[in-house]
């Protein structure tokens, strides 16, 4: 600690003009971290990490990571619940198989941006209803689209090129001259590309929170009434977010298929995928960008954490009672942090962050 | 195009038209398939009319219910005792989650709130499966799964049973919460916390009531479904069959619990019959969803929802 907190001291460094007061890092110390960790995560762990590491725990975080952030756009910005997610991503999913069948010679991101756009499409769609109902109301009515979609991409063959196992498959395709998708595809070229897609659209959404739309979002999901009093239109403002959300989504779902899963069906996106990512947004933090990493990185750590746990201390029980107490705590331990801190992980750090400008004075 | 408009429009009629027996049966089936899920939703209702809370362990609890009735009677305890042993497992349930989960959350949003029952949802689902084992288990309360047929309508004697029950369950609730003195401390919880709290109506018990109750209800949903399909955890997946009944009858309403689960109900089997065909069958996982949003379009507030008034 004694270090620590000399370094991280924002003391002195003013904000003499417009531009450097709405900087997205507007302290010097988060700035450079960031770059630094942003840097670090390209150049170490590709070299460095496992196969295990790369293949089970970064890939999947990184690609969560960026179905959170939409979801979170959604949800934590706009207050718009929706439990819609998993078919917003399996629409990612499929477009982006059909578009790459479809289209062999096209490159593979913008197969990824295209399948978003689809999705976005879709997303506007299943979001017309938030203009008339809201809270839980609207929750279940996209389970509407969870429900219609996944039966959709199950009923009819031509998504899935009539092939009879009912799964999609990513083929061989590359990106520089460095496969990237497909069975041969080495671990690390998949991190990286999977790191760079979030990386980018998380500073997108950083940007778009602090600007305009964002705060036409926060308005909306504050006080929905006194914004359209004041001019924000809802309309365009919540079918932007669910258009803007599903984007997100549905690159997360192509992703999911093409760089981490290899092969799925339509089982990989039920609405337990939905809740996996509600559940990010909100341990993470609704209404914060950082708080869809720090979510995806919880709720994905927490199983694995819970299975290896028990071998580490030398405890040997049966699979399925494993099973069992792994939901418990999984459960308990949701409860515990809501009940700690109901506004998230994003919280935690915020709150971290002050006690630290103040050290060590406490007041 | 033409034949495509026949086959929406006109030939489902027709069938319908052609052997008015079958459609009688179709709709029985609605009916009572729409009352199982009046019962689940139900359970919701009456948590959210009291709290606020959108219990999304509804469906956890009627398993965890089921399973604990289960694991009693396989251990030859009889069935009367078994039930008043359910019930006060219940009962304790209710003050457990009062205790560890609602009070150090009140006040919090609502969000927070369901995403606290979610968590809870895992716990029971884990608690119930730690204590009475995973795997499927056979439900038998003494009512025979079989038919009788009345004029050409076959009727299920389990189903009729259930839909019974139902019936009963409501008339009771509804007793309950007009005539009874917490019945109407119930309904000022839920008209207005702060105004129940200074006329004295203390909301700890009224929400260990409300909870206990709903673990009643649970305990008749585990119940009728057990006997029906079974107790295994795919009992906690009729939570979801639950959700657009509820939206459909309001969130709020009691009755609208009621007359949501048998539109659903009959608007499920009859389209599954009559037009699912057309679409290659299988369409009872999204019709009720669809046909919910399409109502809510017309009316958000559901069927028997409080009116929405919305004020700066």
């Amino acid at each position: 600690m004694g270090r620590l907190e000399v370094i991280y001291r924002e003391a002195g460094q003013f904000k003499a003009t417009y531009a450097s007061d709405q900087a997205i890092f507007p302290i010097v110390q988060d700035r450079v971290v960031v770059v630094a960790i942003a840097v670090v995560a390209f150049v170490v762990p590709p070299l460095v990490a496992g196969e295990y590491w790369l293949q089970a725990i970064l890939i999947p975080f990184l690609i969560y990571t960026l179905a959170a952030i939409g979801l979170n756009l959604l949800t934590g910005y706009a207050g718009q619940l929706s439990l819609g997610t998993g078919g917003f991503m399996a629409v990612g999913a499929y477009s982006a198989f059909k578009l790459t069948t479809a289209f062999p010679q096209l490159s593979i991101v913008v197969v990824f941006l295209l399948s978003g756009l689809v999705a976005a499409v879709i997303g506007l769609g299943f979001g017309i209803p938030s203009l008339r109902i809201k809270g839980f109301y609207l929750a279940v009515a996209t389970l509407a689209a969870q429900f219609f979609l996944i039966w959709l991409f199950n009923k009819v063959a031509w998504f899935t090129n009539y092939a009879s196992s009912g799964t999609i498959t990513a083929p061989h395709r590359t990106l520089l001259g460095v496969t990237v998708t497909g069975p041969n595809a080495s671990a690390a070229a998949r991190y990286v590309m999977a790191l760079a897609f979030v990386a980018v659209f998380a500073l997108v959404a950083k940007n778009l929170v602090r600007g305009r739309i964002g705060r036409s979002w926060m308005a909306i999901r504050d006080r929905d009434i006194a914004a359209e009093i004041i001019g924000v239109r809802p309309l365009r403002t919540k079918l932007l977010a669910f258009g803007i959300s599903s984007f997100y989504c549905g690159v997360a779902g192509a992703e999911l298929v093409f760089l981490y899963l290899g092969s799925a069906e339509t089982l990989a996106f039920d609405i337990n995928q939905s809740f996996l990512v509600l559940f990010m947004v909100i341990i993470g933090g609704l209404g914060s960008i950082l708080g869809s990493w720090l979510g995806a990185a919880f709720i994905l750590m927490l199983p694995i954490l819970l299975t290896n746990l028990p071998h580490a201390v030398g405890l040997t029980m049966s699979v399925a009672l494993q099973k069992q107490i792994e939901l418990m705590v999984f459960g308990g331990l949701i409860l515990f942090f809501l009940i700690v801190e109901p506004h998230g992980l994003a919280r935690l750090w915020q709150i971290g962050k002050e006690k630290l400008r103040l050290w060590p004075f406490p007041h | 195009m033409v034949d495509v408009v026949y086959a929406v429009l006109v030939a489902p009629f027709k069938d319908m038209a052609g052997s008015p027996a079958f459609l009688v049966e179709v709709l029985i089936g609605g009916v009572f398939a729409g009352l199982m899920y009046s019962l689940v939703a139900l359970g919701f209702v009456l948590i959210f009319k009291a709290s606020g809370v959108f219990n999304f362990a509804q469906g956890v609890m009627v398993l965890f219910a089921a399973l604990t009735l289960v694991g009693l009677l396989e251990r030859g305890v009889p069935v009367v005792l078994a039930l008043a042993l359910t019930t006060a497992v219940m009962v304790a349930l209710a003050f457990a989650i009062e205790r560890f989960v609602l009070r150090p959350l009140v006040n919090q949003e609502h969000i927070i709130l369901f995403m606290a029952t979610i968590g809870l949802n895992f716990f029971l689902e884990g608690f119930g499966e730690m204590l009475w084992g995973a795997n499927v288990k056979k439900l038998d309360i003494g009512i025979p799964d079989r038919s009788f047929v009345v004029r050409g309508v076959q009727i299920n004697e389990l189903e009729l049973t259930a839909a019974v029950t139902a019936a009963l369950l409501v008339t009771l609730l509804a007793m309950f919460f007009q005539k009874t003195r917490i019945g109407r401390a119930l309904r000022a919880v839920a008209d207005d916390h702060e105004a129940a709290l200074s006329i004295g109506i203390p909301l700890k018990t009224i929400w260990v009531v409300v909870w206990s109750v709903a673990g009643v209800v649970a305990i008749v949903a585990g119940l009728m479904w057990g006997a029906k399909s079974g107790v295994q955890f795919s009992l906690s997946l009729i939570a979801l069959k639950a959700l657009p009944v509820l939206i459909l009858g309001g969130f709020e309403s009691v009755p609208g619990a009621i007359v949501g689960g048998l539109i659903i109900g009959i608007g499920e089997k009859v389209g599954e019959v009559y037009w699912g065909p057309l679409v290659g069958g299988a369409i009872e996982n999204w019709f009720a969803y669809v046909l919910a949003l399409a109502f809510l379009l017309a009316r958000p507030q559901g069927l028997f929802g409080e009116k929405i008034i919305e004020r700066v």
